[in-house]
């Protein structure tokens, strides 16, 4: 009796066996464990036989009833784990995109370069406390010249191409008056930039009537020619991001004394010579001095308590040593395939 | 100014190089800005002279001829220019010769006869332009001489660019005085002499405007030679210093100012009447000018008449009158000093700007006349011959500029400079500078030379000391300040903030002009009166901008014509209104839209930008105020703007701006062929941003109905809003609008507007009742105000 039961089981086993592995999906092995296991399974039933056996037999018969059980039922577990992870990669695959396919959606835009260089220039100010100050562009007569000691017969104003509304309403030759303003409406210590539009009329491959500037000013108590350069070798390098040669070398401004005009070696050609720099290994980036005390008499600035610098530079021209643009007039043609170019 | 090496190294012969010489130049403040070779580079060119010519036998423009230049035998040389002649001299480029360019002399054979060499004009040597003829050179040419040793060709022009406060280094003498400081060299100038007056030939002077001519100083010259031409060696220091020769006698008046800084003037005396008269015009005199300029004058500009009729503009152009011509035979010489205030502006005024204005202008040195008047006279008795008379001199020398003394402190140059300069070092530059210097307790007493009129001041004085010591020997240091905070008010929106926005929407940003073409703005802005400026580039840009709209049109147009169809750009700047009788100057923020939305894509199909695209990106910017509430949309037309879809943009019921289609006639008439959307905000309200204010967040939950309504098609979305907010109770939470359709299944005439409403309580969990409650209220207010009835 016991060698029957166990034949009979190892049979069942034999065909459990083939049957898991027949089953070519989650549904098969379903109905293979229905078969055996179900509650009118092959195993079941036979458990359920064990009541018509003698007592003595039942704990024996029992053992290796359920011993078969566990056998089908590891071997439908084993099977369902491997088709259940074939069916996740059969989905996985059938999920596989190209990610190489571009995405959607808006691409951004850009600031325009001389945006860029200004904030670039305003950041770098803006560690040393330097404020932005702002004045307007069509402006009086007195804040563009007379107030910079530039008087009506100067030669210097010859030299600034100005644009006029009447004969003393102009549009700002430079961002220098917007100092005066600062300076008239608060005392020292004053630490600013000025940013701006500023207009000449002038108008060829090397100009255009209007372009931008960058005016910055210090004035304190113990403020000299030596902190001039400084702050400027300083400026110079971090723009740059390079370690170049800075010179400084005597000029005039009406609104400044001593005044100074700066180079930098040339950022094209390392300084060996080249076009941009007209062979010279210089470029001419920018004009400074300290604060002429007629300046400060006309915004009643105490000449012997404080002194100042002021500087101001092109910002069009250190965009295109920074960025290598070859053309002045490329910023205001506002063409897209240039503006992309500055993302 | 621009001068001959050679000539300033006569002068200030330091021993170095040009480029050095330079270099130093420039860092004394006296920036080189050229430096060129006076001749094209060429070699085996020298002095021949046509012996003989004979007709060339197969061309009739060429000629054969026998050229000596100093050899065995003379050259045969074919040659075509006009002007050859028997016994001219002339540059002979012999075989071998290489001329600027690389082009090689060879034996060569012209229409068969041989050539050996070639007979060179101005212009084939690089000494001009342009020639029209072979260059004739003096008859003591020395034959066979090389023309580089000759002409001295082997030097260079040098192009100073001098600020406006140095008119002192107008002239050689000034520049070798600057040089002598700077390298420590010795300054030779020439001898000049008192020229002894061979006749008493004068002409009566008389000065009634003293103030603006404080010395004026004449001479007679009688009986020059009309034939006489101007030496080669002056021709040439004219030319490599950029003066063209006009004949002896204005060349020599040319040389001088070059050479010693004293622009001056030659009459024809014979075309005088009477006597000099210097004066102030006369309202509704006039003159006409050298370069044959008819000018009115006014009263107040200085001129130099005779008794009949104004002769000169003081120190800016001679008349056509008087002027010395290839007739003339006595002059009357004239060296004076004017005033700079009187000159300054004055010529420009005129449109004219002249060398001698432009050194009077400046300040030339008031002692330097008389000198200026005897070297002028010792130049002119040798090259064109001549009586001198007398020298008149009127000199009124409480009108000359004073040489104030300067009081220069010791500290206040350590101030300044944030370095000492040694005593020694300080008596040792402004003495070298021409100084008289006087000691005192606490620095020195400083009287300038009488040339250097930039020096009035202190701090005038520091800065020669800065400059002569060396700006790069100065030290370099970082500003010590008292750090303070300032002020950062939480409600100013930045500007970068916004930029970045548009940005990472997709914006490039443009700059465009701020003044624009008068069209195109009336176009776009037909109820604004712009400014206009004076004196504009050109039409097209004469008017300041009352709008962002102009420049971002032009723009737009401009880059369809590239292929660039898909466009969106902003702008920030300001704009110049008119307002009653001031001009108000309006920082604005501006954005144009056009072509599709997104950059082309796959897998999704793309459109053209609407209103509401651009709408979304004027919200987004908005939304940084934090007052969603408080902005507002209404329908409102503006001339540049399409009727149905431009509106009024307000924040707390105060016009901020606008927003709109591009008006279609517009576009048509700028050539544009696709819709474009544009906005501009005002930046002002950019700085009244809400700052944050915590509200708690309820626990209970929040419960959403979904409406779908049918109204008028004319209901705005904002009406429905308003009825709806203003009926609900204070648990209502959100409105959000998601659905609009109009067309199929819907009367004509109405529309369909879905929107869900969210409700949520702070103290409790809303039930049914609650909502059915305030649903039910705000359908029959929404029944009542619009017209509304629920869709089926």
């Amino acid at each position: 009796m016991q060698n029957d039961l166990q034949k009979q089981l190892d049979e069942l086993v034999q065909q459990a066996a083939e049957a898991v592995r027949d089953a070519e999906d989650l549904a098969q092995l379903d109905q293979v464990r229905v078969r055996f296991l179900g509650k009118k399974g092959e195993v079941t039933l036979l458990m359920q036989s064990l009541g018509k056996l003698p007592h003595e037999q039942r704990r024996e018969a029992g053992k290796v009833i359920n011993t078969a059980k566990q056998a089908v039922q590891q071997m439908i577990e084993g099977r369902r784990e491997i088709l259940q992870q074939e069916a996740l990669e059969a989905k996985l695959n059938a999920e596989a995109i190209d990610v190489t396919l571009p995405g959607r959606g808006q691409r951004p835009g850009g600031l325009h370069p001389v945006t860029r260089t200004l904030q670039r220039i305003e950041g770098l100010f803006s560690q040393l406390g330097f404020e932005i100050a702002e004045g307007p562009e069509i402006e009086d007569d007195y804040h563009n010249f007379e107030a910079l000691n530039i008087p009506e017969s100067h030669p210097a104003r010859a030299m600034h191409d100005t644009f006029y509304f009447d004969e003393h309403t102009v549009l700002r030759t430079h961002t220098s008056p917007v100092q005066i303003r600062v300076m008239q409406e608060r005392q020292p210590p004053l630490r600013i930039i000025a940013p701006g539009r500023v207009y000449r009329c002038d108008s060829d491959l090397t100009h255009t009537p209007m372009f931008h500037q960058i005016e910055g000013l210090l004035v304190d108590e113990n403020v000299t020619f030596a902190d001039l350069k400084g702050i400027l070798d300083d400026f110079l390098r971090h723009f740059f991001e390079q370690d170049l040669k800075v010179r400084f070398r005597p000029s005039y401004f009406p609104f400044t004394e001593p005044s100074a005009e700066a180079d930098i070696e040339c950022v094209m050609c390392g300084g060996k010579g080249c076009r941009v720099c007209s062979h010279t290994g210089w470029l001419e980036v920018l004009g400074c001095g300290m604060v002429h005390p007629k300046v400060f008499g006309h915004v009643g600035i105490d000449t012997e308590k404080y002194t100042g610098f002021a500087f101001g530079m092109g910002v069009e021209r250190l965009a295109m040593l920074r960025y290598g643009v070859n053309d002045l007039r490329l910023f205001f043609e506002n063409d897209l395939r240039f503006l992309r170019q500055f993302r | 100014m621009k001068f001959s090496e050679h000539w300033l190294r006569e002068w200030a012969n330091p021993g170095i190089g040009t480029d050095e010489l330079a270099h130093l130049l420039t860092l004394a403040g006296l920036e080189v800005e050229a430096v060129e070779p006076v001749a094209g580079d060429f070699s085996q060119v020298v002095v021949g002279q046509v012996t003989a010519i004979e007709p060339h036998p197969d061309a009739s423009k060429l000629k054969v001829c026998r050229v000596d230049v100093g050899g065995d035998e003379p050259l045969q040389i074919v040659c075509g220019a006009a002007n050859v002649a028997v016994d001219l001299k002339a540059p002979v480029a012999l075989v071998g010769a290489r001329l600027p360019g690389g082009m090689k002399i060879k034996k060569a054979k012209l229409r068969g006869v041989p050539s050996f060499g070639m007979l060179c004009s101005e212009a084939e040597l690089g000494l001009a332009e342009s020639a029209d003829g072979l260059m004739a050179l003096p008859a003591d040419a020395p034959l066979g001489v090389d023309i580089r040793d000759y002409l001295q060709l082997d030097d260079r022009s040098i192009e100073l660019g001098l600020t406006p406060n140095r008119g002192d280094c107008l002239s050689i003498a000034g520049v070798a005085r600057e040089v002598g400081v700077v390298a420590r060299c010795e300054v030779k100038a020439p001898e000049v002499a008192e020229i002894a007056p061979a006749t008493d030939a004068s002409f009566p002077v008389r000065v009634t405007a003293p103030d603006d001519c404080p010395r004026y100083v004449g001479r007679v010259i009688t009986g020059i030679d009309p034939q006489a031409v101007t030496p080669l060696w002056m021709q040439e220091a004219l030319r490599r210093s950029g003066l063209r020769s006009l004949g002896p006698v204005v060349d020599v008046t040319n040389f001088v100012m070059l050479e010693l800084g004293q622009p001056m003037h030659a009459f024809d005396l014979d075309r005088l009447d009477g006597g000099i008269h210097v004066r102030h015009a006369t309202a509704g005199e006039g003159i006409t000018l050298l370069d044959g300029q008819a000018i009115d004058l006014d009263a107040g500009t200085l001129v130099i008449a005779d008794e009949k009729a104004p002769q000169a503009l003081a120190g800016i152009m001679g008349g056509q009158d008087s002027a010395v011509s290839e007739a003339t035979r006595n002059l009357f010489l004239e060296s004076a000093f004017f005033n700079p205030l009187c000159v300054a502006g004055r010529a420009r005024s005129f449109g004219l700007h002249t060398d001698s204005s432009h050194r009077f202008e400046r300040g030339v040195d008031p002692q330097l006349q008389r000198r200026a008047l005897e070297r002028a006279t010792d130049l002119l008795l040798k090259i064109v011959g001549g009586q001198p008379g007398p020298v008149t001199e009127l000199t009124q020398g409480e009108r000359l500029p004073k040489q104030p003394a300067i009081t220069l402190r010791r500290a206040r140059i350590v101030r300044i400079l944030g370095t000492e300069i040694a005593d020694a070092e300080v008596e040792d530059i402004l003495g070298r500078l021409g100084m008289q210097l006087t000691a005192t307790e606490e620095g020195w007493r400083v009287v300038p030379p009488s040339f250097r009129f930039d020096l009035e001041i202190e701090v005038d004085l520091i800065e020669e000391l800065a400059r002569i010591h060396g700006y790069e020997s100065l030290p370099s240091s970082r500003p010590q300040a008292s750090i303070a905070m300032q002020p950062q008010p939480e409600g100013r929106v930045p500007l970068a903030r916004l930029q970045q926005i548009l940005v990472d929407r997709g914006y490039h940003e443009a700059i465009t002009y701020s003044f624009v073409e008068p069209g195109l703005l009336e176009a776009l802005d037909p109820q604004a009166t712009p400014v206009r400026l004076s004196n504009p580039i050109s039409e097209d840009m004469s008017v300041m901008r009352t709008s962002l709209w102009p420049g971002l049109v032009k723009t737009l147009a401009y880059n369809l014509n590239r292929q660039q169809d898909r466009v969106r750009l902003f702008e920030t700047g300001l704009k110049f209104v008119r307002q009653a009788d001031e001009l108000a100057q309006e920082k604005c923020i501006a954005g144009l839209v056009s072509g599709a939305l997104y950059p082309e894509q796959w897998g999704e199909a793309g459109r053209a930008v609407d209103f509401y695209d651009l709408k979304g990106d004027v919200e987004a910017l908005l939304a940084t105020l934090g007052k969603a509430g408080g902005i507002r949309f209404t329908a409102q037309t503006h001339p540049a703007l399409h009727p149905g879809q431009s509106a009024r943009i307000l924040l707390d019921d105060q016009a901020i701006g606008w927003i709109g289609a591009i008006h279609p006639a517009i576009e048509r008439e700028i050539g544009i062929n696709q819709r474009a959307y544009v906005f501009e905000l005002s930046l002002s309200c950019f700085d009244q941003a809400a700052v944050p204010r915590f509200t708690p967040v309820s626990r209970y939950p929040a419960i959403r109905r979904d409406l779908a309504l049918l109204v008028d098609r004319g209901v705005s979305a904002a009406e429905l809003e308003k009825v709806v907010r203003a009926h609900a109770d204070p648990t209502l939470r959100d409105f959000h609008l998601f659905d609009v359709y109009e067309g199929e299944g819907i009367d004509s005439g109405r529309k369909s507007i879905a929107f869900g409403l969210t409700f949520q309580d702070q103290s409790r969990t809303l039930e049914d009742g609650d909502i059915d409650r305030a649903l039910s209220r705000i359908l029959s207010a929404l029944t009542d105000k619009l017209g509304a009835t629920l869709r089926e």
